[in-house]
């Protein structure tokens, strides 16, 4: 897909220790396989099949997605920050594509 | 007014096959208790294409998400790791009709626990 | 007769609808759901109101003698004319149309005069329903509001002028459109335009009016229009928002609602803290406040028809004590506020030729507020049977629209009145029997569900050319039967195809011609309307 696009929502501030909670979306039709094209043609499936997130280098969730998950895949979590340190986003894509999106974020 | 297509549902007695089924994957057949999961969802979906879920189960370290009454039920499998605060997620859903959501949570100590929510969807209308 | 018109208004003065004992030291003023109607109407109230489950045979689910028992009305009196449906041809001959935003405004300026410190509140369905609300997106009916002077508003068919508009007209309302439970829609939190709450200091208290718009705005109108924005009835936060306001030092703490009635009174019984809820939505006009714990339960009608005011004692952080009148707004007896209506003349003025044509006219009573068909929807959906060539027909239960009495001419405002929208387009489709089932099941669930938190707050879909029995305390997908093709009389088929009509379809492709047009076309070719009695839904389980 061409147009996949990340975006990630943090709290502006922290201080070490804190609870945040992060969303993400990234911009994905999430093609089911089950709808059929103008001609009668099934549409293959073409979805996000996996999402994780790390932080500090700790694994922090890890989701594998069915086509049940609506277009453009949300994801809202919690995370303990111990530390300034960095975000790593990563969505796994059934044609093989993996996007990830790296943000650092600073505690006070 | 009167809007959208028929919702695909799938006869009663196959959910549920295809409920347990998925269950007992997740399970390994364990037997699991009522209660300790919660789940948030709206009382009507304003849209069945994208239903806003929150779960949520203190001390899971899996949890695993089904629609119960679309063809395939199975919706997500959250993983919570060690840097998660909570075993807490919201997501958006596809939901093909009325029907429940289900979420089985798997606990630190291998046990199992269900939650459950009617979430309605309608075809939509008018009003006062 | 004349004499018996001119004794009744001869009994029925301005004073006495405006008597009033003030009382402690706040006053409230209430007016929802005007549907744009600016000048005086005649509104019919329901012959139908079935509530189901714990509401069954309370108010607002009491009508005609009923009310009239339950209220301690005087059969025949003003009030009995203005809060039930009972004799309306003829009290409405006696006691003339009622309503118009001048007399309003009168009503208002006379609180206002006794208590300067009044606050007005509008609870919504404001900008639309009207042929000038239509034209002017609006602008008429804000202009009149805002001249009114109210103070705060939350919303709903507002939005069915799309989200840019009602950011257009937001960004230049002298007062805030509240909604706590306005929400973002791409990332789920509290949308930061438009405020959950505001604040008033007024007799010396401090007063935080939390707004609430309709719940099911994506759902009940075409959420296309307004696509950043989820709703939703969100109690867990009307109760943070209370307590936020409470720590904050609320001593009166004001709901400012459109749920409808019912889905209040669940709130209300559910969320502690809240003094007040000025209800909407659902039309209904109720005398006497419903109290639930602590809480009172305002509603104020439809249509400009009435006006409330809530003197409320506030000592010591707590509501001690309240006073209520539900004014109804004579149109003959109240003088019109002359400011006012020279406004509400000059924004009608660049339409009034399109306004005031005559259409045709009516031998029958049009009115349309009923949990089933009233007779302007057989009118719609006759209109639409015969112009669009269908076997069957579908007019959506809004509970907005005037009445007209036998005799009256048909205008095409007053046409406009029952079917002014931005989506109506009358699409003309195929739908197989089992799905006009699922289509009326599934309405029939959104009004008698048990759970008043699963009411959408409008009426049955209006139906021409099929006939069906509903059985109210059936469960979901159980309610309907009897389904009958009115023109041949046999049973509908599930499998078979038929031919349908229908209007304000939520779908963004919905083609056609619009309503007003369609029925306009229809009146014109038979001139007087006369409609048969319509027997064609029968009602079980009350
Ligand atoms: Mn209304
Ligand atoms: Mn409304």
């Amino acid at each position: 897909m061409s147009d996949v696009r990340p975006r990630i929502r943090l709290p502006r501030s922290a201080n070490a220790g804190d609870v945040i909670e992060v969303k993400t979306l990234i911009s994905h039709n999430m093609e089911t396989g089950l709808r059929r094209d103008g001609s009668g043609n099934e549409i293959p499936r073409q979805i996000i099949n996996r999402f994780t997130c790390e932080y500090a280098g700790k694994l922090v969730l890890d989701v594998t997605m069915e086509p049940a998950i609506s277009a453009n895949p949300y994801m809202e979590f919690d995370v303990k920050v111990d530390e300034s340190a960095d975000f790593v986003f990563t969505w796994y894509d059934d044609d093989g594509s993996v996007y990830s999106e790296t943000q650092s974020f600073e505690v006070s | 007014g009167l809007g959208v297509a028929a919702v695909a549902m799938v006869p009663g007695a196959a959910i549920a096959s295809a409920v347990d089924d998925a269950i007992s994957a997740f399970t390994g057949g364990a037997s699991v208790t009522d209660g300790g999961v919660t789940i948030d969802a709206p009382e009507i979906a304003e849209n069945g294409n994208t239903v806003p879920i929150a779960i949520e189960a203190p001390g899971a370290t899996e949890i695993l998400l089904l629609a119960a009454g679309n063809p395939t039920p199975g919706v997500a499998k959250f993983g919570f790791g060690e840097g998660a605060a909570t075993s807490r997620a919201a997501t958006r859903i596809r939901l093909g009709g009325t029907q429940d959501v289900v979420a089985i949570a798997k606990m630190a100590d291998g046990s199992f626990a269900r939650g459950a929510v009617e979430v309605k969807v309608t075809i939509g209308g008018c009003g006062g | 007769g004349n004499w018996s018109k001119l004794s009744a208004q001869q009994a029925l003065t301005q004073d006495d609808l405006l008597r009033f004992d003030t009382f402690g030291n706040v006053s409230l003023i209430h007016i929802t759901d005007i549907h744009a109607h600016l000048k005086p109407i005649w509104f019919r109230e329901p012959e139908w109101n079935i509530g189901v489950g714990g509401v069954a045979g309370k108010p607002p689910h009491v009508v005609g003698k009923d009310f009239i028992e339950m209220f301690n009305l005087t059969p025949g009196s003003p009030e009995a004319y203005a809060l039930t449906y009972v004799d309306f041809e003829a009290l409405g001959r006696t006691y003339g149309r009622m309503g118009g935003m001048d007399r309003v405004a009168t009503v208002v300026n006379a609180i206002r005069a006794d208590r300067p410190e009044a606050l007005l509140l509008d609870g919504g369905d404001t900008w639309h329903g009207s042929m000038t609300s239509f034209l002017t997106k609006g602008q008429d009916v804000v202009n009149v509001m805002n001249k009114l002077g109210v103070e705060a508003m939350t919303s709903h068919w507002e939005w069915t002028f799309g989200q840019d508009r009602v950011r257009d007209i937001v960004a230049d309302l002298p007062f805030p459109f509240l909604g706590q439970n306005i929400f973002d829609n791409e990332w789920n939190e509290p949308s930061d335009e438009f405020e959950p709450y505001t604040w008033f200091e007024r007799g010396g208290v401090k007063i935080a009016v939390i707004g609430q718009a309709f719940p099911y705005m994506p759902i009940a109108n075409p959420g296309w229009k307004f696509p950043d924005f989820s709703f939703g009835i969100r109690e867990s936060r009307m109760q943070e928002m209370v307590d936020e306001v409470r720590a904050q030092g609320a001593e009166l703490v004001v709901v400012l609602s459109h749920n409808g009635f019912d889905v209040d009174r669940q709130m209300a019984g559910r969320v502690t803290g809240i003094d007040v809820v000025l209800t909407g939505h659902t039309h209904d006009a109720l005398p006497e406040p419903v109290i639930v714990g602590e809480t009172l339960l305002i509603a104020s009608g439809s249509h400009g028809k009435f006006v409330t005011r809530l003197d409320l004692d506030v000592r010591d952080g707590r509501m001690m004590g309240f006073r209520h009148k539900l004014i109804p707004i004579f149109a003959d007896v109240i003088t019109p506020d002359p400011e006012m209506a020279t406004l509400i003349d000059a924004e009608r003025a660049p339409f009034k030729d399109q306004l005031e044509e005559v259409i045709g006219h009516t031998d029958s009573l049009l009115y349309r507020r009923g949990n089933f068909n009233g007779t302007w929807d057989d009118l719609i959906c006759e209109a639409i049977m015969e112009e669009r060539d269908t076997e069957i027909a579908m007019s959506p239960g809004v509970r907005w629209g005037a009445s007209l009495l036998p005799g009256d001419a048909i205008t095409r405002e007053d046409i406009h009145s029952v079917t002014s929208m931005t989506y109506g387009q009358c699409y003309r489709t195929e739908m197989t029997g089992e799905f006009l089932k699922v289509v009326l099941e599934d309405v029939a669930d959104n009004i008698f569900n048990p759970d008043p938190y699963f009411q959408q707050g409008g009426d049955m879909v209006r139906i021409g050319g099929l006939g069906y029995r509903v059985d109210v305390s059936a469960p979901v997908n159980q309610r309907i039967s009897d389904m009958t093709l009115l023109s041949t009389g046999e049973a509908i088929d599930p499998e078979r195809n038929y031919v349908v009509g229908g209007w304000a379809s939520v779908n963004p492709e919905t083609e056609g011609p619009q309503i007003w047009d369609v029925v306009e076309s229809h009146i014109r070719k038979i001139g007087r309307v006369a409609l048969e009695p319509n027997t064609s839904v029968q009602v079980a389980g009350l």
